[in-house]
C-alpha cells in the first residue's frame, strides 16, 4: 500500500498500443500495467510478464480432490462401516469412479477460482484505483510508474508521440483497499500517515 | 492478434460497423433503461407460477408425497420426470461456453452469458424434484456422508443416487464459478459507466474491483481455459450419472447400456432448444440482433438437427434391442407398453417420435433452419417432445409390474404434482427475468475480442487479402 506517481497514457488501437509498449520499455520506463476491456494475447508477453502457473494450482487441487475422494471413501466402506452388498468386495472401485471424478473437478475448480481471487486481489467490497473509466469500456491504459527522476512532461510528450490519444500525471494509491465505488474516498486519504 | 485470419465465405459473428463504445452501449442499454411494462407482466406472471410452485411444495411437506398421484408401482412419476427434464435442460449452456470454446467456435460468444445462467437457473430448478420427492425433506442433508451421531452411519458410495448428489451438486458449482467469472469484467464495465449511486455501489461489489489489468487477464483467460477443460467431461458426466439412475437397474426399459450416450445426446438437444426459444425472444426484445445474427441461430439448429437422430437413432436401436434380445419383458415393454399406439400410455411415446425425431428433420433445410419464427415453434416442440421422453422411460416401464397383480391402475398428476412443476417454471423465469435486467445478456469483452477479426466492417477489409495469394500473404502477414 503505498501512494505513488504515475504518468497515464490511453491508447485508442491495440496496433498502436503495441508499438507504444515496446518503444516505452526500450526507453527504459517502468510500465506498471495496461489495463484494457478485453484480453489481448501477446500483449503479457510485449510487456515481459511471465506466463502464470494457475493451471498447476489448478491440477495440484484436482489431484488433492482425487485423493481425498478415493481415501475417503476407501476408508469408510472398508475400515470404518464396511456394507456387505450382495457379498461384494468392499474395495469397490469401479463404482466409485463417478464420485472421485466429481470431487476431482470440484476441487480444482473451486481451488482455481479462489487462487485466482487470491493473486488479483479481488473480492466483494474490495477496491482498486482506476486510472481511466474507459480502461472498461475501449480505452486501453498505460500506466508508467514513475522514480524520483523521471521528468512528468518529457514522459507525456513520449507518449503523445507514440499516439497516446489522451495523457495526463496522477498520484494514486498502489494496492487495493476495502472501499465502495459510489464513494469518492481513497485509501491514503482516510489514513493520511501513509505516503 | 490481426494474424488471426477469417475467411470471407463465413459469416459476420457481429453485424453493424462497431466500435468497441458501441458494443458497450448495445449490451448495456436495457440495464440502464427502466424496465419495460412487457417485462413487468412476465415477470409477474412468472412470480404468480412460483407463488403456485411454493404453496404445491408446501402442501407436499406438510401432507407428505400421498398428495401426489404416486403409487406402489408408480413411485417415480412427473417428479422424476420433471427432474431429468431440467437437468437436461440444464446441459447446453456449459456444452455451448465450454466445448464450443475447446473447439474454437467462435459463435459462442454472442450466446454463451445467457445460455450458461439458463443452465444454473435449470439446474436449480432440477434439484427441487429429488430433494422434495425425499418426503422428509427436512431430511435432506442426510444425503451428505459427515461423521454423525448416527454411528455414524455412512451413505452408499455405490448406489447411483448418490453419484448423482454430488455430480449435480458439483456441476451447479462449477457451472456458477464458470458464469460468475466470466461476468467480472462485464460488471466492471457496467461499474464504470454507471451514474446513478445504487449502480455504482452493486456492480463495484459484484465486480470484485476487477481493474482490466494484464496480468489479470492473462490469469482469467488461464483460468476460463482450464474451467472449460474442466466442465466438458463434468457436462459428459453428468447427464451419464443420470442416466445409471435408470441403466444400473433391473427394470426392463431402463437396463440398456446405450442410456449414456442417449441421455447426453437427448440433453444437449433439449438444452439448446431451450436456449433457442429464450435467445429469439432475447434478441427481437433487447435489440441484439447484431449479436446474436441468424448465423448464431442457423448453428445452433445444426446442432438441435443432429442431436435429434442421435436420440432418434438411439430409440430404434431399443426397439430392435427389445426383440431381438428374445426377453419377453423387454419385448413387452418396447413394444406393446410403448410402440403400441392403443397401449394405455402409447400416446406419449408417438407424441416423443413426433416432436423428437420427426419434426427436427425440418432443419435439413438451410431456409428453415433461418426462420425464426420456425425455430421458435420447433424450440417449443422439441422440449415438449423431450419431456414426453423422460415420461416414457419412466412411466412405460413401470406401471405394469412383472406381477399383473401389482399392475398400476392408469397414473396421472395431482393438481399439486403440477403445481410443483409449474411452480418450477415460476423460478426460472423469475430468474431469467432478473437476469436479463440486471445483467450483461451477452459477453461484452468476449464480443470485444471476436470484433477485430469476425465483425462485419473488419471481414469486409479481409477481401483484399482474400484475392493475394499464398506466397504474397506469407510473406506480409508472417514474422
Amino acid at each position: 500500500m503505498a501512494k505513488k506517481k504515475f504518468v497515464v497514457g490511453c491508447f485508442d488501437n491495440e496496433d498502436v498500443l503495441f508499438s507504444a509498449v515496446k518503444k516505452v520499455r526500450t526507453a527504459g520506463y517502468k510500465i506498471k500495467d495496461v489495463y484494457t476491456p478485453y484480453p489481448i494475447h501477446g500483449l503479457d508477453h510485449a510487456l515481459g510478464m511471465r506466463e502464470t502457473s494457475l493451471h498447476t494450482a489448478g491440477f495440484v487441487y484436482g489431484i488433492l480432490g482425487t485423493i481425498t475422494a478415493l481415501s475417503g471413501i476407501s476408508w469408510i466402506f472398508v475400515k470404518d462401516w464396511p456394507l456387505d452388498i450382495g457379498g461384494k468386495p468392499h474395495f469397490a472401485l469401479a463404482a466409485w469412479i463417478p464420485i472421485i471424478f466429481e470431487l476431482t473437478v470440484l476441487f480444482s475448480a473451486v481451488g482455481m477460482v479462489l487462487t485466482f481471487c487470491y493473486l488479483c486481489q479481488m473480492a466483494p467490497f474490495v477496491k482498486k484505483h482506476h486510472f481511466h473509466a474507459r480502461a472498461t469500456d475501449d480505452l486501453f491504459v498505460m500506466a508508467i510508474e514513475c522514480t524520483d527522476v523521471t521528468n512528468t512532461n518529457d514522459t507525456e510528450a513520449f507518449l503523445t508521440n507514440n499516439g497516446a490519444v489522451e495523457v495526463k500525471t496522477e498520484i494514486a494509491e498502489d494496492g487495493w483497499w476495502f472501499g465502495r465505488y459510489d464513494k469518492e474516498e481513497m485509501f491514503f486519504e482516510s489514513k493520511n500517515a501513509v505516503a | 492478434m490481426s494474424l488471426k485470419y477469417e475467411s470471407q465465405l463465413r459469416e459476420p459473428l457481429v453485424y453493424g460497423n462497431k466500435t468497441y463504445h458501441q458494443v458497450t452501449e448495445d449490451i448495456v442499454r436495457p440495464i440502464e433503461a427502466k424496465p419495460t411494462k412487457l417485462w413487468y407482466i412476465g415477470f409477474f406472471i412468472s412470480v404468480s407460477l412460483l407463488m403456485f410452485g411454493v404453496y404445491s411444495v408446501y402442501r407436499e411437506v406438510v401432507y407428505g408425497v400421498g398428495e401426489w398421484n404416486l403409487n406402489k408401482t408408480v413411485g417415480w412419476g412427473w417428479d422424476i420426470t420433471n427432474f431429468v427434464w431440467w437437468v437436461g435442460i440444464g446441459h447446453a449452456g456449459t456444452l455451448i461456453s465450454a466445448i464450443l470454446l475447446l473447439f474454437r467456435q467462435g459463435w459462442r460468444t454472442g450466446v454463451n452469458r445467457a445460455a450458461e445462467a439458463m443452465t444454473i437457473f435449470a439446474v436449480m430448478c432440477a434439484g427441487q424434484f429429488p430433494v422434495f420427492h425425499m418426503g422428509r425433506v427436512w431430511m435432506a442433508f442426510f444425503v451428505f456422508p459427515y461423521p454423525n451421531t448416527r454411528g455414524p452411519l455412512w451413505v452408499n458410495f455405490n448406489s447411483p443416487l448418490l453419484w448423482d448428489v454430488f455430480a449435480i451438486s458439483t456441476y451447479f458449482t462449477v457451472s456458477l464459478l464458470f458464469w460468475y467469472s466470466g461476468l467480472l469484467p462485464d460488471f466492471a464495465t457496467v461499474r464504470d459507466r454507471a451514474k446513478t449511486k445504487l449502480r455504482k455501489l452493486l456492480y463495484g461489489i459484484a465486480s470484485f474491483g476487477w481493474t482490466g489489468s494484464t496480468k489479470h487477464w492473462q490469469r482469467h483467460e488461464s483460468l476460463s481455459l482450464v474451467l472449460a477443460g474442466l466442465s466438458t467431461p463434468l457436462v459428459l458426466s453428468v447427464h451419464t450419472i443420470v442416466s445409471f439412475d435408470f441403466a444400473t437397474s433391473v427394470i426392463p426399459g431402463w437396463h440398456t447400456t446405450i442410456f449414456p450416450p442417449y441421455f447426453v445426446a437427448g440433453a444437449i438437444f433439449s438444452g439448446f432448444a431451450m436456449v433457442q426459444s429464450l435467445m429469439v425472444v432475447i434478441r427481437k426484445v433487447f435489440g441484439l440482433k447484431d449479436y446474436i445474427t441468424i448465423g448464431h441461430i442457423e448453428a445452433m439448429n445444426k446442432v438441435i438437427v443432429l442431436t435429434g437422430s442421435i436420440v432418434g437413432i438411439a430409440y430404434l436401436t431399443e426397439l430392435f434391442m427389445g426383440w431381438y434380445s428374445q426377453s419377453k419383458y423387454e419385448g413387452y415393454t418396447f413394444w406393446y407398453s410403448r410402440a403400441n399406439l392403443f397401449s394405455p400410455y402409447g400416446w406419449s411415446y408417438w407424441g416423443m417420435m413426433a416432436c423428437n425425431v420427426l419434426s427436427p428433420q425440418i432443419f435439413w433445410s438451410r431456409k428453415m433452419r433461418r426462420n425464426v419464427f420456425v425455430t421458435f415453434f420447433m424450440s417449443v416442440l422439441v422440449n415438449v417432445g423431450m419431456w414426453f421422453e423422460r415420461f416414457v422411460i419412466i412411466v412405460t416401464s413401470i406401471y405394469r409390474d412383472y406381477l399383473p397383480s401389482s399392475w398400476s391402475v392408469y397414473y396421472s398428476p395431482s393438481i399439486w404434482e403440477i403445481g410443483f412443476y409449474l411452480g418450477t417454471f415460476g423460478l426460472f423465469f423469475t430468474c431469467f427475468f432478473l437476469f436479463a435486467k440486471y445483467f450483461p445478456t451477452i459477453a461484452i469483452a468476449e464480443i470485444k475480442y471476436v470484433l477485430k477479426t469476425t465483425g462485419e466492417s473488419y471481414k469486409d477489409k479481409m477481401e483484399g487479402i482474400e484475392n493475394e495469394n499464398v506466397e504474397d500473404f506469407a510473406h506480409k502477414h508472417a514474422h
